[in-house]
């Protein structure tokens, strides 16, 4: 079952691309992470031209978060006030993650820029993850009480001034912190196709040190609106939104996301990170690989 | 005098005399639809000699068909502090998006060396513009790049023996189109070869472009891209209701 994708200019099989949807979907479900991190070298690797691949993600994204955003918000799950100022910082993060971006493409260096945040960011976060989940595992089977943190958030966040209460996360923090998080994610998310959700949890948790409850629903929160600001980004600068693309990846997405949701429910948290840890990690370690092996390709095309 | 002017008018009368050629593609349009998976083109077409004279043994066919031409920018990627990052690039000016040839018999042994850089008959004998205004060998092995990265692509191909010529007369051709092309005006030349020159030569255009769905979707991305980009967001807005909605149903 072959369709041809009108921006991309190829055709595709639709079974591999709702396919790839739905694996992303059963992620983003699970871990409350958009998926963008794997579907995009993914689409990339199927030979769908990078530009768009990592344009019509975006949208991607935006749909499979809805429902998660909505379940999540039914029970109390979402931090509004959280979420505002992180869509504040990310909606100036994706500004400035276009300027990057074109600013990078033009001396060629995008791709190596791209991978090297990949394996830099993967790789950190995949590492603390995959440490703390373990360790909360152990202690569990030794059948010690969960050692409480003695901190609640990094020393750093509690120097920043001007405090805010933030009811429902249980934090009186100063929102730069917030904001700088969102920012970092912005700029994330138009460099590299991704939501920003596998560094937005980790850094409420181990960072903010927001109330886990609302973790997942407000990184999904700060995701939809931060994905759909740069769709229409996209659309109007690198006109590489493919709508039918998006709209089988969505079909994939949705669908995976609602199984992935139930999953969560039957499974630890702490195997939940240590899976996401693991995913994350292989995710980092391949990407690392591509970069020192010799390419496949030593010459790249680029139309002027 | 009469010598001279006789002398002056032969190359006229020469090409009276020489034979033409009437070609004729299988599809004047390529229409790419939802269902594109690429497309095989017929070029087919006589060879028409003179006063009835009998088809000569050694005339040969060759078919190009050729896409638009466009600048690009080529990068080489070299090894540095480990990693493998782009370093050197150049431009070339007019590179063909596509280009097909096939023949009757292979094309290096049919023209010589001159006529086939005259007519581009043959990938190496492409006339890609370097404009970096370098050094010759560094465009050389860009060159050499760009032409392998389009052939492995399949934008680039050479058949032998890709031509059938039937009673010196009739000739036929296929040349498969790919899906991934790119659109636009695309031309298929037609070469009647003798004696590694050619003596006839006739284009004609094809048009390779998108419809129905296809174009509606390109051109709103293009014309309306602000209303584009608000429909990608809805769509995917619904769709995430849609089966959240749908599941909750399931559930109850």
């Amino acid at each position: 079952m072959d369709l041809y994708l009108p921006i991309a200019g190829l055709s595709v099989n639709i079974l591999v691309i709702i396919g790839l949807g739905g694996l992303v979907g059963v992620l983003s479900g699970m871990f409350g992470v958009g998926g963008g991190f794997l579907t995009t070298p993914l689409m990339i690797f199927y030979g769908i031209p990078p530009a768009v691949a990592v344009a019509s993600s975006a949208p991607q994204i935006t749909g499979a978060s809805v429902s998660g955003v909505l379940a999540h918000g039914g029970r109390d799950g979402v931090d509004y006030h959280m979420g505002a100022v992180l869509v504040a910082g990310g909606a100036v993060g994706s500004l400035i993650g276009g300027f990057l971006f074109r600013l990078l493409q033009d001396v060629g260096q995008i791709d190596t820029v791209v991978t090297v945040m990949y394996v830099v960011m993967l790789g950190g976060i995949g590492i603390v993850m995959a440490r703390d989940a373990i360790g909360a595992l152990m202690t569990q089977w030794r059948g010690e009480p969960p050692r409480s943190s003695s901190r609640r958030h990094h020393p750093l966040i509690a120097v920043l001034p001007f405090r805010w209460r933030f009811y429902r996360s249980g934090l009186y923090i100063s929102p730069l912190a917030p904001l700088l998080l969102g920012f970092a994610t912005g700029v994330m998310t138009v460099l590299m196709g991704v939501g920003g959700g596998f560094i937005l949890v980790p850094a409420m948790i181990y960072i903010l040190g927001m109330s886990a409850r609302v973790v997942v629903g407000t990184s999904l929160f700060q995701i939809l609106f931060v994905t759909a600001a740069t769709t229409l980004v996209h659309a109007m600068t690198t006109q590489k939104v493919d709508l039918v693309l998006t709209g089988l990846l969505l079909i994939g997405s949705v669908t995976g996301a609602q199984f992935g949701a139930r999953f969560a429910m039957k499974i630890k948290p702490e195997y939940l990170r240590l899976i996401l840890a693991f995913i994350v990690l292989v995710v980092a370690i391949r990407m690392l690989l591509g970069l020192t092996w010799r390419p496949p390709e030593i010459f790249t095309v680029q139309p002027l | 005098m009469r010598k001279l002017l006789l002398f002056l008018l032969a190359p006229l009368l020469v090409s009276a005399e020489s034979p033409r050629l009437v070609p004729d593609v299988s599809q004047r349009k390529i229409e790419i639809i939802y269902s594109f998976t690429g497309a095989e083109l017929l070029l087919f077409g006589a060879i028409l000699y003179p006063g009835g004279r009998a088809p000569s043994d050694g005339a040969q066919i060759a078919v190009v068909v050729k896409g638009p031409a466009e600048p690009v920018l080529i990068r080489e990627k070299r090894k540095i502090a480990g990693m493998w990052i782009n370093t050197d690039s150049a431009d070339f000016r007019s590179v063909p998006s596509f280009y097909a040839l096939a023949s009757s018999k292979p094309i290096a042994s049919i023209v010589d060396p001159r006529t086939a850089v005259i007519y581009e008959l043959g990938i190496d004998n492409l006339q890609l513009s370097p404009a970096s205004g370098g050094d010759p060998a560094e465009d050389q092995r860009f060159e050499t790049g760009l032409i392998d990265l389009k052939r492995r692509g399949g934008y680039y191909s050479e058949t032998d023996r890709g031509v059938e010529i039937s009673e010196g007369v009739l000739y036929r051709a296929r040349i498969a189109i790919p899906a991934r092309v790119p659109v636009g005006s695309y031309t298929a030349e037609t070469f009647l070869i003798e004696k590694g020159r050619v003596i006839a030569a006739a284009t004609r255009q094809i048009e390779i472009h998108k419809s129905g769905m296809e174009a509606f979707v390109a051109r709103a991305a293009e014309r309306h891209s602000f209303i584009y980009g608000l429909t990608a967001v809805l769509l995917s807005l619904v769709l995430g209701w849609a089966a959240s909605a749908a599941f909750r149903r399931l559930r109850e």
